[in-house]
């Protein structure tokens, strides 16, 4: 078992009708590390992330996470295993409180989910967790507010309480700052730096500062292959890249 | 203070039903019962899991004929013959589960369909059922072997006591972890499933859960009109269960009763106008759906949170 590298992806491909959306991805995220995966619209950042969480199988390639191939397991597999994701558009759920969409979460590892004779009171002993995790996020609050009714830039903050509630080894974040105000992006930027000390985060982002200040490593997608793969410093001067993110920006 | 109110609508319920037969025809009421409580099964599936099954028919329908011919041909006490009914509605539930679960939104409803009409067509064949006639005379016998059910009133307490089981039973359910983790699914699948639920074990036990609790709905109703047809497991009656939900009020716990005693009441006053009841019944259909939105529970506890 590689210890150095918590997943890795060889020759990763994804076709969708004769159109390739990841042609042949090589991927290696270090444990403990932040890894950002950027590139212009439509490169394949979250075709890859879809393939790496299951939600869509491969053509062709391997994917192996924490020495073990997960190539061929179900999406709430690899979830349990600790490989969880966010989505790109936020992904909560609407018309339950923000305190029972962070209980819905936890309430998993407390092995009660299939009890449906029983009270939903017998999960109140998870009610301190829920407020903790409420207050990474500043969201404390609003816990019994109807999700729908929070800003989006809370239901974001809120999907990212929610994904650390199952505790995952590995977090997928999908442009965790967009559609965010500023503020909000300061907040975030915060809040993966803290929870990036206990795991390992692959995330796809657009704001480029933000990609500066958090990762270790940066891999630069486009026409769902790797142009570039390097630290900041060596990805801002890499000539395509400039021209990739020129040429699509301007 | 929920928790209160919560215990207040049980009470509420639980009394009315108790003096209900002293005002109104008990015979109507329990049909409305029964009616209701397979409303109620439906909305479980349709409320709080997201899913619209157009099969449910089948469930009770079967479990109509299946507790009436056990009772009246091999002599079974009512209590048996019901539970035996609600078995198979369980059992069927599990077929029909394993089978459609996979599959999303109109595909569903479509497997869900097609599987119900294949019960149809069985039940139209085999002589057991009584063809167009019917499964007829079922005796409604004696309870616990003691209770004499021919007595309206002894048997409207017995329907009211199926129907309230299976009322709290189903609100047990949606309270529960397990519902949690229902809701959830409705809300967002995907979601569920990165969260690391197999979502399609539990939408099967909610699935399984429903169509147990529909069969328990029609075999209680053949043993109420000593009487199984193919009414029962008609398409038409998946569809009137759908609309019974939609009106009273989709994922609410009160909605489906209201709703199966409104479509109840109009099919009774309504008779008088032949064929004519199906066209009625649609207008008022389209025109609850277009005024209240969330059924009739739905706006009404909108207005009383609002206040
Ligand atoms: N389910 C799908 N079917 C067909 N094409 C798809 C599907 N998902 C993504 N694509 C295509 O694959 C390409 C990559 O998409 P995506 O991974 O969403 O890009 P990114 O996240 O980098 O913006 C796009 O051209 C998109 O249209
Ligand atoms: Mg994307």
């Amino acid at each position: 078992m590689n210890m150095e590298y918590i997943l890795e992806t060889r020759g990763l491909v994804k076709e969708f009708k004769g159109f390739t959306a990841v042609a042949g991805v090589d991927l290696k995220v270090r444990r403990g590390s932040i890894h950002a995966l950027i590139g212009p619209n439509g490169a394949g950042k979250t075709t890859v992330f879809n393939l790496l969480t299951k939600f869509l199988e491969p053509t062709r390639g391997a994917i192996v996470y924490r020495g073990q191939d997960i190539t061929w397991r179900r999406p709430a597999q690899v979830a349990r295993m600790g490989l969880v994701r966010s989505f790109q558009i936020s992904a909560v759920f609407p018309h339950l409180s923000v305190r029972d969409n962070v209980r819905v979460a936890l309430q998993r590892a407390s092995g009660k989910s299939f009890h449906f004779w029983r009270s939903e009171r017998s999960l109140d002993g998870l009610n301190d967790r829920v407020m903790a995790l409420l207050d990474e996020v500043d969201l404390r609050s609003f816990a019994d507010v109807v999700t729908v009714e929070l800003p989006y830039g809370r239901k974001r903050a809120l999907e990212l309480a929610t994904t650390l509630a199952v505790d995952p080894e590995l977090l997928l974040l999908d442009e965790p700052t967009s559609g965010m105000g500023h503020e909000d992006v300061g907040r975030v930027t915060e809040l993966i730096r803290r929870v990036a000390q206990q795991r390992t985060v692959l995330m796809v982002e657009h704001n480029l500062s933000l990609v500066a200040n958090l990762s270790d490593r940066i891999t630069v997608l486009q026409h769902g292959s790797v142009l570039a793969e390097g630290s900041y410093a060596e990805i801002s001067s890499n000539p395509q890249v400039m021209e990739a993110y020129m040429g699509n920006a301007a | 203070m929920t928790f209160d109110r919560t215990r207040l609508g049980f009470i509420a319920l639980v009394a009315a039903g108790l003096v209900a037969p002293y005002l109104i025809y008990p015979v109507f009421l329990m049909k409305g019962l029964c009616f209701a409580l397979f409303a109620c099964a439906f909305n479980l599936l349709l409320g709080y899991t997201g899913l619209l099954s157009f099969g449910h028919a089948a469930f009770f329908g079967s479990a109509a004929y299946l507790s009436g011919h056990v009772i009246k041909e091999l002599g079974v006490p009512p209590e048996v013959g019901i539970l035996i009914g609600t078995l198979l509605g369980l059992g069927l539930g599990l077929i029909f589960g394993s089978l459609a679960i996979r599959r999303q939104g109109i595909y569903f409803a479509m497997i869900t369909l097609a599987l119900a009409q294949m019960v149809f067509f069985l039940c139209l064949q085999i002589k057991e059922t009584g063809g167009e006639d019917g499964l007829q005379g079922i005796p409604r016998g004696r309870l616990f072997g003691a209770i004499d059910l021919s007595d309206t009133l002894t048997m409207y307490y017995f329907v009211l006591a199926v129907f309230l089981i299976g009322f709290f039973f189903i609100y047990r359910v949606v309270h529960s972890p397990f519902g949690q983790v229902l809701k959830a699914i409705r809300e967002n699948e995907p979601r569920a499933i990165s969260l690391g639920y197999d979502t399609d074990r539990f939408k099967l036990i909610a699935f399984v859960l429903s169509a147990g609790l529909s069969g328990l709905a029609g075999a209680t109703k053949a043993l109420v009109f000593q009487l199984a047809s193919l009414t029962d497991v008609h398409w038409q009656m998946s569809g009137e269960v759908v609309l019974m939900a939609l009106v009273g009020g989709v994922g609410t716990i009160y909605g489906p009763l209201a709703g199966a005693f409104i479509i109840v009441t109009m099919q009774n006053y309504l008779s008088g106008f032949g064929s004519w009841v199906t066209i009625i019944m649609g207008c008022v259909f389209v025109a609850c759906v277009l005024l209240f939105r969330k059924g009739v529970v739905g706006e009404l506890s909108g207005l009383l949170t609002r206040r």
